[in-house]
């Protein structure tokens, strides 16, 4: 199990990383219902990743992640913590 | 048409596996043991390649092993197998025994891994499945991890280097094994290993990696030929299976003889090598086996590789029927959703009808109209080729002939389809490949014609990328109403006019058209009223027009109004025009106000595809329909203006007086005397370089530059003689083709050639040609062209020239094949992404790629260049109310 590491600078709040949040577990069934998505069709992110370290994103939670947009300007998805091997 | 219930099922895995020998064995209907096929009176030999055992080809015959025959109750064949002297190595599987060999013991057959390190890795092969992660990476760690001891874990033995000889020996530490040798080894590998050498332990075992028995195919897989002389011509496959049996067989005779160990070995390396090829005649490292004509024979792997192999060629592609392929022309009459067919084509292609109480009357007379009188006196009939009777199941396809027609129509029945022949209207798809985007592929409807080819408007060329110069395309028939639905939605020209690619229309006015439009709005022209009339006529306009009185040239009417009869009446634009984009006055405008044209010229800035203003306003505010019928119209207009009117170039288009000839030989003459200068500069050391440019980079871009200016400043004095009177310069100011700078090359001077973006340097020593000095450093020697193309060029000048030509072809030669491929794996890699109802992108499995299609969920066909929203036309039409 990953646990949160200390990193040399607050990650987030670099301009290429985009911003992401933490559902509750209402939020999760809600956009698991609206896409009609099983757990295995979500896109997906290791709990070693450097963001989920930082925020502390246990697996099984799911990231909403709003990142900047040529088309849209702001774009929203969404991502699946799952457990890394090591 | 039929429909087939199927149930969706998801495919939950699947797996190869090895054939054992006991399997091989098993399966087999005979053994075979004599090379020979056939006996002197034709029988095949028993136990022989062509035994009936293994099943049968001639129809009549029956197999031995089921006693069915070919025909009707259809023998699938059965292997049969060859029983080897000797194990031999399977070329396809060299790498997985030589990973097999490197992390496995020779001794105690363990994996050459401690408990702990094994115990890690299995761990990590069951989290890699549940990550969905790439698992090739972990299996090459646990054959990097175990190559790393130098001993055995478990029995302590010393780890010898492996090595591959390509194609299929091994040595250990120098000292070659033969493939006995490498079959005990394998042997030794445990059950319990097997997972973490990526083997399946249920399905394979290692050392079935290395043959002791062949399976030999059924001979319906490689059936023989018999020539016109009578002769028997044998499969490749049967070829490469009499060397095996040969060699095997004097293999086992020299062994049970007891032969010396050196002529042993080199008949065992010699059935490796029959066997080597007989599995994949493409082998690097061995020659390839060839047949007596010298044609390298096509075995196992050949007949599944590549474009021609049964993947490709059989089960990813397939011949289809209800199509037709000829030569193109252009036809300026037909719309842009139309499609001219010859007749022979017409009256060989067919639709399906089913026949119903609605329409028998009408199949009846279908069926006999070809053989009746009146037939005689018109172009083409559609007539019907077959009627598909349905009797009690079976179905039966009957000809339609003149003797049977009257007798066929009489008996016709409901439920029996007829196959028709084409007529005027019905759909088909129309292709030219290479078929790079979905435009390669668009419904049209059907006009029979005379003649002998496809004929379609110009308008329609580039989405296809067809031109005339001998181009074929094809054509497909759809055959059920379901398909002729959604072709007639989804993929009519009309719906096609404006590209995903950048939301803009791909259709439009071209060439002629372009120059029709122009000469007709152009400089206030006036009309005759007699010419008017048959142009209003081509475009089927019958409205009101103003005409207008002069004395000199009496009654006539302006050009911009003619054109002004295709616009909707609401229209209000304002826009540059082509011709004049580069003017900076009120005349460079085109306006439009309720739908009249008040000034303007109308060029490729207005009809063309791509840029066609008034195009694009009319797609987006009246729809494709209206598009459509625009295009039709402009195409119609512009072909007549240029007839009536009169629109030619020839070579003199090109002429220039002779005192600005002079004038572009004297700045020609001030360039070289620049580029000597700098030459002097540069070998005096007076020159001075760019920064983080070498001395030499400078000189060749100093001169780069003289020259670039050299062909533009004979351009400019050229085009101050070439006027807008000249046809090829409204060809090229209005957009319809060439360009100005073909112009001043022509007229001109060609300008500097270059080869991979430098002055042409390469060719003998020191110098480009014998013609120069060594060292010539000058203009003319390295390149320049300072001839014009009417003039002409001299030798070295057209040897230069050459050179930056086949630069040119090469590149598109080595660009197609590139993208060609690049595109091919970009296809496999998205074929079943699509955008769902939801508006999600997703996988065939569901997985979602973006939540929103493009972030934004906007079309992008319907996009404007790209952009959702047109914020300008809003402010205007805003404006505009007020
Ligand atoms: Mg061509
Ligand atoms: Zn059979
Ligand atoms: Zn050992």
């Amino acid at each position: 199990m990953a646990t949160k590491k200390k990193t040399l600078e607050d990650i987030t709040k670099h301009e290429l990383v985009p911003e992401h949040i933490i559902l509750s577990d209402k939020e999760k069934k809600d956009i698991l219902k609206k896409y009609q998505l099983e757990q295995n069709q979500f896109p997906r992110i290791l709990d070693t990743d450097p963001v989920c370290l930082h925020i502390g994103a246990k697996p099984g939670k799911i990231l909403k992640i709003t990142r900047k947009s040529h088309t849209a300007n702001k774009a929203v998805s969404y991502r699946l913590v799952v457990e890394s091997s090591k | 048409m039929e429909r087939v219930n199927s149930i969706t099922k998801k495919i939950g895995e699947i797996y190869f596996t090895l054939l054992s020998p006991n399997e091989i064995r098993k399966m087999s209907a005979t053994k075979v043991i004599t090379a020979d096929t056939y006996d002197e009176d034709g029988f095949p030999i028993a136990m022989g390649l062509m035994d009936p055992r293994m099943g049968v080809i001639e129809p009549g015959l029956r197999c031995k092993t089921c006693g069915q025959r070919v025909g009707k109750d259809k023998c699938p064949g059965h292997f049969g197998h060859i029983d080897l002297a000797m194990p031999v190595i399977h070329v396809g599987h060299v790498k997985t025994i030589r990973d097999c060999l490197r992390s496995t013991c020779r001794d105690c057959g363990h994996l050459l891994l401690n408990d702990k390190q094994r115990d890690d890795f299995i761990d990590q092969i069951g989290q890699y499945a549940i990550e969905g992660r790439n698992i090739n990476y972990l299996y090459k760690e646990i054959i990097t991890t175990a190559r790393k001891s130098d001993t055995c874990p478990h029995c302590g033995r010393e780890v010898g280097k492996i090595e591959l000889d390509k194609p299929t020996s091994f040595r250990e530490n120098g000292k070659k094994l033969t493939p006995t040798e490498v079959r005990e080894w394998l042997e030794k590998i445990r059950d319990e290993d097997l997972p973490l050498l990526e083997i399946n332990r249920k399905s394979a075992r290692p050392e079935w990696m290395v043959l002791t028995v062949l399976p030999v195919p059924p001979v319906t897989v490689r059936p023989s030929v018999t020539l016109q002389s009578g002769e028997r011509s044998e499969d490749d496959l049967t070829h490469k299976l009499v060397d095996v049996i040969r060699i095997n067989q004097r293999l086992q005779e020299n062994r049970d003889a007891g032969a010396p160990q050196l002529i042993v070995e080199d008949l065992w390396e010699l059935l490796q090598y029959h066997i080597t090829t007989y599995l994949d005649n493409q082998t690097s490292g061995i020659p390839p086996a060839r047949h007596r004509s010298g044609r390298p024979l096509k075995t196992l792997a050949q007949r599944l590789k590549g474009k021609e192999g049964r993947f490709r060629s059989n089960l990813s592609g397939k011949r289809v029927n209800f199509s037709a392929r000829t030569v193109i022309s252009p036809d300026p009459n037909l719309s842009i959703n139309e499609i001219g067919v010859p007749h022979r084509i017409a009256e060989e292609l067919t639709v399906p009808v089913r026949v119903t109480v609605h329409n028998i009357e009408w199949c009846k007379e279908l069926i006999i109209a070809k053989y009746a009188p009146s037939s005689l006196e018109k172009d083409y009939v559609a007539g019907v080729n077959y009627v598909i009777k349905n009797a009690e199941g079976v179905k039966r396809r009957i000809k339609i002939t003149d003797k049977n027609a009257e007798m066929i129509s009489e008996s016709l029945e409901i439920g029996s389809i007829i196959e028709r022949q084409l007529m005027e209207g019905d759909l088909a798809l129309f292709n030219r490949q290479p078929s790079l985007h979905r435009m390669s592929m668009m419904a049209h409807r059907i006009k029979v014609v005379p003649g002998k080819t496809f004929k379609f408007n110009v308008c329609v060329c580039p989405p296809y990328n067809a031109d005339f110069d001998g181009d074929e395309m094809n054509l497909h028939i759809i055959q059920g109403e379901e398909a002729k639905a959604e072709a007639e939605i989804l993929m009519k020209v009309q719906e096609n006019i404006l590209s995903p690619r950048f939301g803009g229309a791909i259709i439009g006015g071209i060439h002629d058209i372009i120059s029709g439009c122009f000469l007709l709005t152009n400089k206030e022209r006036k009309v005759p009223v007699a010419i008017a009339s048959y142009l209003l006529g081509a475009v089927g306009y019958k409205g009101d027009i103003t005409v207008c009185d002069d004395e000199r040239i009496g009654r006539y009417v302006m050009g911009r109004d003619i054109f002004s009869t295709l616009l909707p009446k609401d229209m209000n634009m304002r826009f540059k025009s082509k011709t004049y984009q580069s003017l900076d006055s009120e005349e460079a405008f085109v306006i439009i106000k309720n739908g009249r044209l008040l000034q303007g010229t109308i060029d490729e800035n207005s009809v063309g595809a791509f840029k066609g203003n008034i195009l694009d306003r009319i797609i987006r505010d009246h729809g494709m329909q209206a598009g459509r019928e625009f295009i039709d119209n402009v195409t119609r207009l512009g072909i007549a203006v240029a007839t009536m009117f009169g629109f030619t170039t020839s070579i003199d288009d090109e002429d220039i007086p002779e005192q600005a000839r002079l004038k572009v030989a004297e700045g020609l003459d001030k360039a070289m005397e620049k580029i000597k200068n700098l030459v002097k500069a540069y070998e005096d050391k007076e020159l001075e370089s760019l920064p983080g440019r070498s001395l030499e980079e400078t000189l060749e871009m100093e001169i780069m530059r003289v020259t670039g200016r050299a062909r533009d400043m004979a351009g400019e004095i050229a085009g101050e003689h070439l006027g807008l009177e000249n046809s090829a310069v409204i060809m090229a100011k209005s957009g319809a083709r060439g360009s100005m700078l073909n112009l001043s090359q022509m007229s001109g001077c060609v300008g500097q050639q270059a080869v991979r973006g430098e002055r042409i340097h390469r060719g003998y020593k020191y110098r480009t040609l014998p013609h120069f000095k060594k060292g010539d450093l000058g203009a003319s020697a390295k390149g320049f062209v300072a001839s014009c193309y009417k003039k002409g060029l001299n030798p070295t000048e057209y040897f230069f020239h050459s050179m930056g030509g086949r630069e040119g072809l090469v590149d598109t030669a080595v660009r197609t094949s590139r993208s060609g491929y690049m595109q091919r794996r970009l296809i496999n890699a998205l074929e079943d992404v699509k955008v769902e109802y939801d508006g999600t992108v997703r996988q065939a499995g569901g997985q979602v790629i973006q939540f929103i299609y493009g972030e934004d969920g906007i079309d992008p066909t319907r996009s404007l260049n790209g952009k959702a929203v047109d914020v300008d036309r809003i402010i205007a039409d805003i404006k505009e109310e007020a």
